[in-house]
């Protein structure tokens, strides 16, 4: 009980919130790099999946590349690309390791979502002489919406999660809160610091939750 | 006598080094008994409470709420802020990694092995009980095994994420082949990162193929279809 009272009081402390190693900063780097990562892993693993789904074929790779990607440690990876010559671009290395992270969840979940689409409604769009394209977006997207937005929301929350381990790297987020106080053998820290990440991880998974919720109201009046 | 360097693989920090794989085999040997130990043991504590937790969702409804919401928020929270947590309970010690490690598998475990026991049919159910078993016998010789290739699937990916995150325990200094990838980050020694590294996706893979393989013996009748 008195570490979790320490670790308060350590969040109470005005003047661990600013500067460069305060609360605030770091919570903005943590922030900024889960965006970008979830950006790009987006626009990589999406189109692909997209395309495979429409097509109906790479189920098999979409699968493999989940499963080997879940093998693969994020930590090694980002240590590995830390010294290539990849390692002197900053924040580089963490974002191509956290993006390799961040694919297969986005890529598998876009993929099954397209090949559940029910194939009487697909066959129904092609008779009413839809193109590829037009059933791509007008009747397959908008079906498996849910489970493209699952992968997101997976996706998404697993790197607020794993961006921590950037900091065991010397890179920013809130991780360094955690790794500093290592460092300085402070426990009420290291908790602290264990807190925001999950705090912020949970935050997320929120909001994505409180989207669910409001999304299928919307479809149905576009769809009304 | 020369006082130049050795001109070796190890002397230019090459990725790969058979000289490092040689001269440092025992500590290479120690790194992955020490992953493999963890990766077993917090594996085979998870599944241990996995399974009731599973039955109890399962035969009381109202239950499987709380225990899935539970096993999810712990799946939510990081593994280095997962670490630290338990850090004021455990201390710096193997034990540590294996209690954050229980906890993340928990969530697959469970989530699988009660999608499979709600998978088992309710004709099979009734015609166990009217060929008089019991509750228990019905749940060990019926509903169990009959789950058992969805336990064996969350088993699977439990294993492999298992072993791809003991790497982080070495922020404590017990994460098995992630102390030789975190001292290597530190000396700039490539090729130990490499190799350690290599190891670490080698031990997943296999571990992944054992249990395939010991799911097909488990599970004999899932293949009489395709035999």
């Amino acid at each position: 009980m008195k570490t979790l009272t320490d670790a308060w009081n350590w969040l109470a402390d005005a003047s661990h919130w600013s500067g460069d190693d305060g609360i605030w900063h770091r919570l903005q780097q943590h922030l900024v790099l889960t965006v970008v990562c979830l950006v790009v892993s987006c626009l990589i693993a999406l189109p692909v999946a997209l395309v495979l789904g429409h097509l109906g074929k790479g189920g098999a790779l979409a699968v493999n590349i989940s499963n080997v990607g879940r093998a693969v440690p994020t930590f090694a990876v980002l240590v590995l690309l830390l010294l290539t010559p990849l390692g002197q671009y900053g924040e580089g290395p963490t974002v191509v390791a956290l993006v390799l992270f961040a694919v297969p969840p986005l890529l598998t979940n876009a993929y099954v979502g397209m090949r559940g689409v029910d194939r009487g409604v697909v066959r129904a769009a092609r008779g009413m002489g839809m193109t590829g394209p037009q059933m791509l977006w007008k009747v397959e997207v908008p079906l498996a919406l849910p489970m493209i937005m699952n992968g997101v929301r997976i996706a998404a929350v697993q790197l607020v999660a794993t961006a921590t381990i950037a900091a065991l790297a010397g890179g920013g987020g809130l991780g360094r809160i955690i790794t500093a106080g290592f460092n300085l053998a402070s426990t009420p820290q290291v908790v602290a610091g264990a807190v925001l990440v999950a705090g912020f991880a949970l935050i997320v998974e929120g909001l994505f939750e409180v989207a669910e919720r409001l999304a299928p109201a919307w479809t149905r009046g576009r769809a009304g | 006598m020369s006082d130049a360097p050795p001109d070796d693989c190890l002397a230019r920090n090459d990725w790969i080094c058979g000289e490092y794989l040689s001269t440092r085999r025992h500590i290479l040997v120690d790194a992955v008994l020490q992953h493999l130990q963890i990766t077993v043991v917090a594996v085979a504590i998870a599944l241990v409470i996995a399974v009731p937790l599973a039955v109890v969702a399962r035969r009381w409804g109202w239950a499987a709420g709380p225990v899935l919401a539970l096993t999810t928020v712990l799946y939510t929270i990081p593994s280095l802020a997962m670490f630290s947590l338990l850090l004021p309970a455990y201390g710096l010690s193997a034990t540590l990694v294996v209690a954050g490690l229980v906890l993340y598998s928990l969530t697959l475990l469970v989530r699988n092995i009660l999608a499979g026991l709600r998978a088992v049919p309710e004709e099979t159910r009734q015609a166990a009980r009217g060929m008089g078993y019991g509750p228990v016998r019905l749940l060990l010789t019926v509903e169990l095994p009959l789950a058992l290739p969805a336990a064996l699937a969350g088993l699977r990916i439990a294993t492999v994420s298992a072993v791809s995150l003991v790497t982080v325990g070495a922020i404590v200094g017990y994460g098995g082949l992630g102390n030789l990838i975190y001292s290597g980050m530190n000396t700039y020694f490539k090729a130990q990162v490499l190799t350690a590294s290599v190891l670490c996706v080698v031990i997943a893979i296999v571990a992944d193929l054992l249990l395939l393989w010991l799911g097909r013996l488990l599970t004999p009748w899932t293949r009489a279809g395709s035999a």
